[in-house]
């Protein structure tokens, strides 16, 4: 147990720089993949037939494949195309992409929950198409996303421990130095197992903090418990 | 010289086999109320629906004032302000208080400025008696009074006629009579309505003209005093006699 802790002393500052660029890898690629997989999300339900063939075929694909051969084929894939990435801007693009094809579909279920009532009452006062869907069907399908959606950012930051395989200092390869300078694997692996399950535990207190913030007084979207 | 805001032509609704309506003529003077009635599943909502553009007529033409309405280049964006719609399930906008779901019309279609859409959609919640519930979200109101908010919402538009789709078939029956009692005010300030409901008393007390459907035609219309107590056809009176025998007792006794 002593070992252990003075291993966690011993790397401590490098596990908290680790974490910082796993932290940094979470948020831009939740971010991009929020924005695109809400432009996804749209494009499915109220898109034209391109538009919906082509975010149909996206989700499908990027759900359908390993993170990993995604990152291996922006990483080592696209310089025989031309374009050389460094690690960083690789991993950010693999994980963006990939957590666009999941939030779309959590998107997309809140989207349709909403049904098409709200846009008929929309369109009923003279606001366009777009501007319902802007002013009246997002804010109501984003805050009725948010419970399912919660689990996305949660998945993502632990999928980030991928980029380690293409040499991203995160988490996951300190982990890795630390256990090859000490000998002691399972110590370490622990020790950012632990690391991991903080962040984890922080992110969870954010977004019920969230999700408290987004209800909308006197609509309940999350049922009571026991009410029945 | 009365003038005629709303009038339709051989308006005709179809969806695969299932004819909807066929062939409706319809006028609107300025300042009338006119009341439609007959069975659910005669076309009624849809006929509304039509008129406001937010379903596609197969055949005929409706003109608002002297505007062609269902011509081709028309905006409809731009129509469907100038046509108020009440919903039978109020259809507020849920994550906006009363006052913001008034103004938000005002603001993003109208284009004015927050402290004028201010003003005015406090001024629509007053002529609404809703002023106290300005900063309530519609889960936090009564059936009537978001019924009532969702009126505001349609008048602050100023629109030049008000569609009323059934607007008290959702309530309680307590609840009713506060939403007659703004359309009763409305009329009788000068509003051009067209009004789908069950409501005997208020079509009798508050219509100019009445105009009974039946299965996707126009079968009679004319005042309320005529339609009530001399139908010309069989299947009005059939009509009428049933809806006063379930509802007619209690306004008999008044």
């Amino acid at each position: 147990m002593s070992d252990w802790l003075n291993l966690l002393i011993r790397f401590f500052d490098d596990f908290l720089v680790g974490a910082g660029v796993t932290l940094e890898l979470t948020a831009i690629g939740l971010v991009m993949g929020f924005l695109l997989g809400l432009g996804l999300a749209l494009g499915k339900v109220y898109g034209n037939k391109p538009l919906c063939w082509f975010s149909t075929a996206y989700i499908e694909l990027f759900r359908g494949t390993p993170l990993l051969v995604q990152l291996f084929l922006i990483y080592y894939g696209l310089p025989s195309l031309g374009i050389t990435l460094s690690q960083t801007l690789s991993a950010y693009l693999a994980l963006g992409l990939n957590s666009a094809a999941y939030q779309a579909e959590y998107l997309r279920g809140a989207i349709l929950a909403i049904g098409n009532t709200q846009m008929t009452a929309g369109r009923a006062i003279g606001l366009s198409r777009w501007q319902t869907i802007l002013h009246i069907i997002l804010p109501q399908a984003l805050r009725l996303a948010i419970p399912s959606w919660s689990n996305e950012p949660i998945l993502l930051l632990k999928s980030t421990a991928v980029v380690f395989l293409i040499a991203v200092q995160d988490l996951m390869a300190k982990a890795k130095r630390a256990a090859t300078t000490t000998y002691n694997p399972i110590g370490s692996y622990l020790a950012v197992a632990v690391v991991y399950l903080v962040m984890v535990f922080a992110l969870n207190a954010l977004l019920k903090w969230l999700e408290r913030k987004a209800r909308i007084p006197g609509f309940e979207m999350e049922g009571k418990k026991g009410s029945l | 010289m009365t003038n005629k805001i709303l009038t339709i032509k051989n308006l005709t609704k179809i969806y695969g086999d299932n004819i909807v309506f066929q062939n409706i003529d319809l006028s609107i003077n300025e300042g009338d109320t006119v009341v439609i009635i007959g069975p659910s599943g005669t076309g009624k909502s849809t006929l509304l629906r039509c008129i406001n553009l937010l379903t596609k007529p197969n055949g005929g033409q409706i003109w608002l004032d002297d505007e062609e309405i269902t011509s081709k280049e028309v905006n409809e964006d731009n129509v469907r302000q100038h046509i108020g719609m009440v919903f039978q399930n109020f259809l507020l906008f849920n994550h906006l208080t009363a006052l913001e779901n008034v103004k938000l019309g005002l603001i993003k279609v109208k284009k004015l400025d927050k402290t004028a859409a201010e003003a005015k959609a406090f001024q629509e919640l007053e002529r609404v008696g809703l002023v106290d519930r300005a900063h309530h979200f519609p889960g936090q109101l009564s059936g009537g009074q978001q019924q009532r908010v969702a009126i505001a919402r349609a008048l602050a538009m100023d629109p030049r006629i008000m569609l009323f789709d059934e607007p008290t078939s959702a309530l309680d029956p307590e609840l009713i009579g506060e939403v007659l009692e703004v359309m009763r005010k409305l009329s009788l300030a000068g509003m051009t309505m067209l009004v789908v409901t069950h409501e005997m008393g208020f079509a009798r007390e508050v219509a100019d003209r009445i105009v009974f459907m039946e299965k996707g035609s126009i079968v009679e219309e004319g005042s309320p005093e005529d339609l009530f107590n001399r139908p010309k056809f069989q299947r009005t009176r059939e009509f009428l006699w049933k809806i006063t025998e379930l509802y007619g007792k209690k306004e008999q006794e008044e």
